[in-house]
């Protein structure tokens, strides 16, 4: 599904500020598979999820989704197969436009835009069952302004609006971060529903190491723009946090400093 | 009261060049300087197309075309060239000055002794300035209703989240740098169709109409939303066409009242610089009811 070899990304090269932040990431996902990337402060988790969504280009290597290479595809061009949730509940939604409006875009992510009217009252009742999922009355407000909507409804409706139309690839970039942990909760759980449910190649950034362990089939760990430990399957399940951090020392020759990991 | 009419007839041709400043200023949150060049840049092409013979319609036409041109190349600078969108506008707004002198051949060109749009129509039975009236409504009335359609359409939709938030509407698949060409191309054909009938109305094209054009339509815009409201995007078009014609009444006024039209501008600018800080005032009026 998803093919990353040996990606580097260097941001501001040749100055004072150099920092390479991506150095040989490689990466291959199977249809279905539902990752957790974690890693500290500067680890290169957005770097890298960056990369794949197209936010910049990276310096070498390739990105390759469903067999179609995209590696120079500009970011918009990406969204046709990618959807995004992003940390800052901001980001992922038009603040001065109407619930309705915001997922009437999305409900076109990956075709022109054309001339006929954006909100047809057709697509309503769509829009209706599927807000009602989320169980947080948002059904009723179709015609709300979405900037009234508080930081865990927005993270719900940018999920809602990123999976409407079915992505070859979700990326969730610790979207639960910025929200006060009952409603981190919530969207987490909300996530694992439609991920599981729909079987959703998933790539899920998270500070959380407890939450890395439990959701997913497949864990990551970045350490200084490379993937340091990849576990999956049987032993991912069996995986416990004392475990990991024995891994990550044997990996990287030194002790984690786990607060930056634990704490969140 | 002799004033009301032309006051009105005024606000009216000058309402095309405050819809075209709220497209960009509100709708894609760019403060675009090119309005400045533009708006003369579509009072001298109608202007030369009109002394040249062609009909009035056609003169127009072409106008809006001109300002079309001018939006892609400050959108061109803005998005392909990554230079910050005022400076973009300013660098178009120059440029324009001397094409609009190319256009015109000279720094003003009289319509005196042409036909305009205001009085090749009416056979005579009405007067020039109830022409300007009438004309003024009937284009304020289709720019409206292409406008609202416009900008309900899938397109008009992602220009309007384009202003909003980039990384939304690009993670939505859309290219945001079509879009905001795309507004800049609206807003400144408006712009210059309002510089074409103004010019007409008028009587002339002048190389140096376009100053100031910028801060009388953030006025318009500024002062409509303050009165007439902004809960949707048929209401806030409402507001900036009437913010248009309040702008001329308070002119009118302060003219009346005996203020130096030299001073107009200066009054303009401190009206505009007072209605852009209410925000601020108003968010310490409302923390000092809070606290205190
Ligand atoms: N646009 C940028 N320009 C310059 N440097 C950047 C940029 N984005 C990231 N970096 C740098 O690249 C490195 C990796 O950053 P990245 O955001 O990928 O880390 P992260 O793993 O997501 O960290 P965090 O957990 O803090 O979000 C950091 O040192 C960061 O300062
Ligand atoms: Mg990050």
């Amino acid at each position: 599904m998803l093919k990353i070899d040996n990606i580097y990304k260097t941001f501001n090269p040749g100055t004072i500020t150099e920092k390479v932040a991506l150095r040989g990431v490689s990466l291959h996902l199977k249809p279905g598979d539902f990752v957790t990337v974690i890693g500290g402060n500067g680890a290169g988790k957005s770097t890298l999820m960056n990369s794949i969504a197209g936010t910049f280009k990276v310096d070498k290597g390739s990105i390759v989704i469903d067999g179609e290479d995209i590696t120079k595809w500009g970011e918009h061009k990406r969204a046709k197969y990618i959807g995004r949730v992003f940390q800052d509940p901001m980001m992922g939604t038009a603040a001065n436009m109407q619930i309705e409006e915001n997922l009437a875009i999305a409900s076109r992510r990956g075709r022109m835009p054309t001339l006929s009217w954006s909100s047809p009252a057709a697509q309503r009742e769509v829009f209706r069952e599927q807000l009602k999922s989320l169980n947080l009355g948002l059904e009723d407000r179709l015609e709300s302004k979405v900037g009234l909507l508080s930081g865990g409804q927005r993270q719900a409706l940018t999920l809602l609006m990123a999976t409407l139309v079915e992505p070859k690839l979700l990326l969730l970039d610790e979207h639960t971060a910025a929200l006060d942990p009952k409603t981190a909760a919530q969207v987490l759980a909300l996530t694992n529903d439609i991920v599981n449910s729909r079987k959703l190649t998933t790539l899920m950034i998270t500070h959380n190491m407890k939450d890395a362990l439990s959701c997913g089939n497949r864990l990551i760990m970045l350490h200084d723009g490379k993937i340091l430990i990849d576990v999956s399957g049987e032993e991912k399940k069996h995986l416990t946090i004392r475990d990991l951090l024995a891994m990550f020392e044997k990996a990287a020759g030194s002790e984690l400093n786990s607060d930056a990991l634990l704490l969140s | 009261m002799d004033l009301i009419i032309p006051t009105i007839s005024q606000g009216l041709l000058w309402s095309l060049l405050a819809i075209g400043v709220f497209i960009t200023f509100r709708v894609l949150d760019i403060a675009d300087l090119t309005v400045e060049g533009s708006f003369p840049l579509g009072a001298a092409t109608a202007a030369a197309g009109l002394l040249a013979g062609w009909h009035p319609l056609t003169a127009i036409a072409v106008a809006a075309i001109a300002g079309m041109l001018s939006g892609v190349v400050t959108g061109f600078l803005c998005t392909k060239l990554r230079i910050p969108a005022l400076l973009a506008g300013i660098l178009t707004m120059i440029a324009l000055y001397s094409v609009n002198l190319h256009v015109m051949g000279k720094a003003n060109l009289s319509l005196l002794q042409v036909d305009t749009v205001f009085n090749i129509y009416g056979a005579g039975n009405i007067s020039q300035g109830n022409m300007i009236l009438l004309v003024g409504f009937i284009f304020v009335l289709l720019t409206g209703i292409v406008c609202y359609w416009f900008f309900g359409t899938e397109i008009g939709a992602a220009i309007r989240a384009t202003g909003c938030n980039q990384h939304m509407i690009r993670a939505n698949g859309i290219n945001t740098d079509v879009t905001i060409i795309l507004g800049l191309v609206i807003s400144n054909a408006l712009v210059a169709v309002s510089g074409a009938l103004v010019a007409q109305a008028n009587g002339f094209a002048d190389v140096g109409m376009g100053v100031g054009t910028i801060v009388i339509g953030l006025a318009s815009v500024i002062i409509g939303e303050v009165l007439f409201g902004t809960r949707s995007f048929k209401n806030c078009l409402v507001s900036v066409i009437l913010g248009s014609l309040v702008y001329r009444a308070v002119i009118a006024i302060v003219l009346q009242m005996g203020m130096p039209p030299n001073d107009l501008k200066l009054f303009t600018a401190i009206l505009v610089a007072i209605a852009l800080s209410m925000p601020l005032f108003q968010g310490k009026l409302k923390k000092r009811k809070v606290t205190g």
